[in-house]
């Protein structure tokens, strides 16, 4: 069905445009921007007075929990929740049970995935075989089976020579790798970060030190071998001004965090908040304030949702017992517009981090911007209306998030996937 | 957020950490615990404050003294006690503690006293009781990971009022393990919020936290300049599995660096005072020359301690 997309603000972050006109979806693609293209006749006609037209977006991580974990969430109810959340390309993590590690497994995941018909699914594969850090992974035929990146979500390989090879395998075919930096030593039996909090609530702390040390290492490998290396969820100040020496001497590796680390730090932790139990843990506010402005500059490439539906069993424990992750797939959006807003940054800059930078990460062309002949992947949202988070409005199967109860901003109207309208609220 | 301790009217509600009570309500526990040690010494030991109420004593960590002590403080408030020993039961069986506590409500509870090896657990339990409408059960927090014992550090500072009267012209020094202990974090919380001008921490730094500073205190790793003038030496036992691994080589050095010894005790005031919790490591952490000596009040310690635990209920039952 050809659809027009009316009166609305369209933002393109890859043109970094921001422009009143119509859009011109056709057989699941952009067809036009501006005028109707000749002959074309709308089967539908979306009214976005007021809103914005974005494309769809983009997220780096989002635990979907299947196979393996179906209690806490299914394909169906993630995918439910990646709609609402105007998301629609996402990369799930292989911290599956069994993890991503043989292309069935893969190639299955993909076929359910399509099968469901909403967002795109592009499985990261595991880097080691069950993600022990021992034996790499058949990583050319998990690119077939439609891997886009290697990684070990955040269980690390210990054995700096296995991961030094793994780099170096992966480098072999220019596949990227992904890597959560977390020392397994430093970080053993830590649960919140080593500060003031910590110590007075008697937590065992996580120095930043476990961070910057895993950072030090991969990026050392990665000039060693010539990975193409991306720093996944970074949490610390520490960790940035060494991805910028990094930098500064020639190596090419990008970098994000999750959404949750531009709004907390370590004092949200509160009265051992246990949804506040989280992997890397919230670090001090000035961590955040210094996350929050290399975000702004650019120092940070993209945000992800780090998206961890966590049942309620697993969540109502002491602190330190709780499972880790906040569901985030519903949260990417609002999350990032109350960082604009607040931070007041232009939306077509802010949009950015979850949209073309993500898809660039990813390595997709055909998503995350709305270029003329791109996917028909959209988002349009609201983005002065607030809406109060709670349990009855997210769709995801966790319920686990520190936000229930807060108005957020950014609501979302409208998502398309290739032309489809797959969510109306 | 609001302080899930006390109620509306800034009433003792739940007992789970001295850190953010008020001095008013420290000083109020202290003031109801002193006619309280007259009536473990009368002949009718009991009074009945707390007669017809149900107090379950919930250990989901093994301890005998600290459960004991609480038995026999909501014993001579006349309160039905009932020892449940975690450790060994449920638990094991993957019962989760709010099971096991929604058992113990329907059994008709009135008072949890709780001890768990996870920092934070009473706040769960507090949370859940509010939400599931049960506000009326009060939670006494027995020590909870490395978080918080409250009733130890309000017997401790019972025990320096009675030996030192005013706070506000001592230096005190907590020496050890401040890392893994809640004693030591009770202790601190309190002393500060009492008014005590100067809180020493001393230990090898492996032991101890990073920002302590944050919570008031003066740090020292030489025993020797941080027991200098101090009029309160309030030891912490250290656990013999801290021996295994990397934070201390062996006891018998941290005995020579960090125990308190007669000597080493000759720096502080005259008439200082030498506390401990409980139990000790004789020739760990302290010499027996001291823990016997003329200096010690650790035996009044355990005294004060009924004490202190009858005021602490008698005033969540009066609260709630």
């Amino acid at each position: 069905m050809n659809i027009q997309i009316k009166n609305g603000r369209v933002i393109d972050p890859a043109k970094q445009t921001e422009v009143q006109q119509d859009v011109f979806v056709a057989e699941g693609k952009i067809v036009a921007l501006g005028n109707a293209p000749a002959g074309f006749s709308a089967g539908r006609v979306i009214d976005a007075s007021g809103l914005i037209v974005a494309p769809g977006l983009v997220d780096l991580s989002a635990r979907l929990r299947e196979p393996g974990f179906e209690y806490r969430a299914t394909l169906e109810s993630e995918m439910q929740a990646a709609m609402a959340g105007g998301v629609t390309s996402l990369a799930c993590p292989p911290d599956t049970d069994p993890a991503l590690d043989e292309p069935g497994l893969v190639e299955m995941l993909c076929f359910r995935a399509k099968n469901l018909n909403c967002a795109h699914v592009y499985p990261v594969g595991a880097l080691t075989e069950k993600l022990e850090g021992r034996r790499i992974t058949e990583m050319a035929e998990l690119v077939e089976a439609g891997c886009v990146a290697f990684s070990q979500a955040n269980t690390p390989i210990a054995d700096t020579q296995v991961l030094m090879r793994a780099m170096q395998y992966a480098a072999t075919f220019d596949f990227r790798v992904w890597l959560q930096p977390i020392d397994p030593h430093l970080s053993k039996g830590g649960v919140a970060h080593d500060g003031v909090v910590s110590s007075r609530l008697g937590l065992a702390g996580i120095p930043v030190e476990a961070e910057t040390i895993a950072i030090e290492t991969y990026l050392r490998l990665a000039r060693r071998v010539g990975a193409k290396l991306h720093i996944t969820r970074i949490s610390s100040a520490d960790a940035l001004t060494s991805i910028e020496r990094a930098r500064a001497e020639g190596l090419d590796v990008t970098c994000d965090i999750a959404a949750h680390h531009l709004h907390l730090c370590e004092h949200d932790i509160g009265y051992f908040d246990p949804q506040c139990r989280v992997v890397p843990p919230l670090r001090s506010d000035r961590d955040r304030a210094v996350l929050r402005a290399a975000l702004a500059d650019g120092r940070i490439n993209a945000v992800c949702s780090d998206h961890t539906p966590v049942d309620d069993d697993g969540k109502q424990v002491p602190f330190s017992d709780a499972e880790i992750g906040m569901t985030g797939l519903e949260l990417l959006l609002p999350l990032i517009v109350k960082w604009a807003q607040e931070d007041k940054i232009p939306l077509v800059q802010a949009l950015g981090v979850i949209t073309n930078k993500a898809a660039g990460i990813m390595g997709i062309t055909k998503g995350g911007h709305l270029g003329v002949g791109a996917r028909a992947d959209v988002c349009i949202f609201d983005a002065d209306a607030e809406r109060v988070l709670t349990r009855e409005t997210l769709r995801s199967q966790g319920k686990n998030t520190p936000f229930l109860g807060l108005p957020l901003p950014g609501v979302v109207r409208y998502t398309m996937v290739e032309g489809r309208v797959m969510y109306e609220g | 957020m609001l302080n899930p301790q006390l109620n509306a009217a800034g009433r003792l509600k739940h007992l789970i950490t001295l850190d953010g009570l008020p001095k008013d309500v420290l000083t109020e526990i202290l003031d109801t615990a002193a006619p309280f040690t007259e009536v473990s010494e009368r002949e009718v030991k009991k009074v009945p404050l707390l007669r017809g109420k149900s107090v379950f004593n919930i250990f989901f960590e093994n301890s005998t003294r600290t459960r004991t002590t609480f038995e026999i403080a909501a014993k001579r408030l006349s309160a039905d006690v009932i020892n449940l020993n975690v450790a060994t039961s449920s638990t094991n069986k993957g019962e989760t503690l709010l099971d096991t506590v929604d058992n113990l409500c329907a059994m008709g509870a009135d008072m949890f006293v709780m001890r768990h090896a996870s920092s934070g657990a009473p706040y769960l339990l507090a949370q859940h009781l509010r939400a599931t409408g049960r506000d009326h059960i009060s939670v006494v927090n027995a020590g909870d990971g490395r978080h918080a014992h409250p009733t130890q550090g309000l017997l401790d500072m019972y025990t320096i009022r009675h030996f030192k009267q005013d706070f506000t012209r001592l230096t005190v020094a907590v020496v050890g393990d401040v890392l893994h202990s809640r004693v030591a974090r009770s202790e601190i919380a309190a002393l500060t919020t009492l008014g005590v001008p100067e809180v020493r921490v001393i230990g090898p730094k492996t032991l101890l936290p990073g920002n302590l500073e944050g919570l008031g205190v003066r740090v020292f790793h030489d025993m020797n300049e941080g027991l200098r003038g101090v009029d309160v030496v309030m030891m912490l036992r250290l656990q013999n599995e801290r021996m295994q691994g990397a934070l201390l080589p062996s006891s018998q050095e941290y005995f020579k660096f960090y125990g308190l010894t007669a000597e080493k005790l000759e720096l502080a005031a005259k008439d200082a005072i030498v506390l401990h919790p409980g139990p000790m490591n004789r020739g760990v952490e302290i010499d027996s020359a001291v823990a016997d000596g003329k200096h010690a009040v650790i035996l009044p310690q355990v005294t004060f301690g009924i004490a202190v635990r009858m005021a602490v209920m008698s005033m969540l039952a009066a609260g709630n």
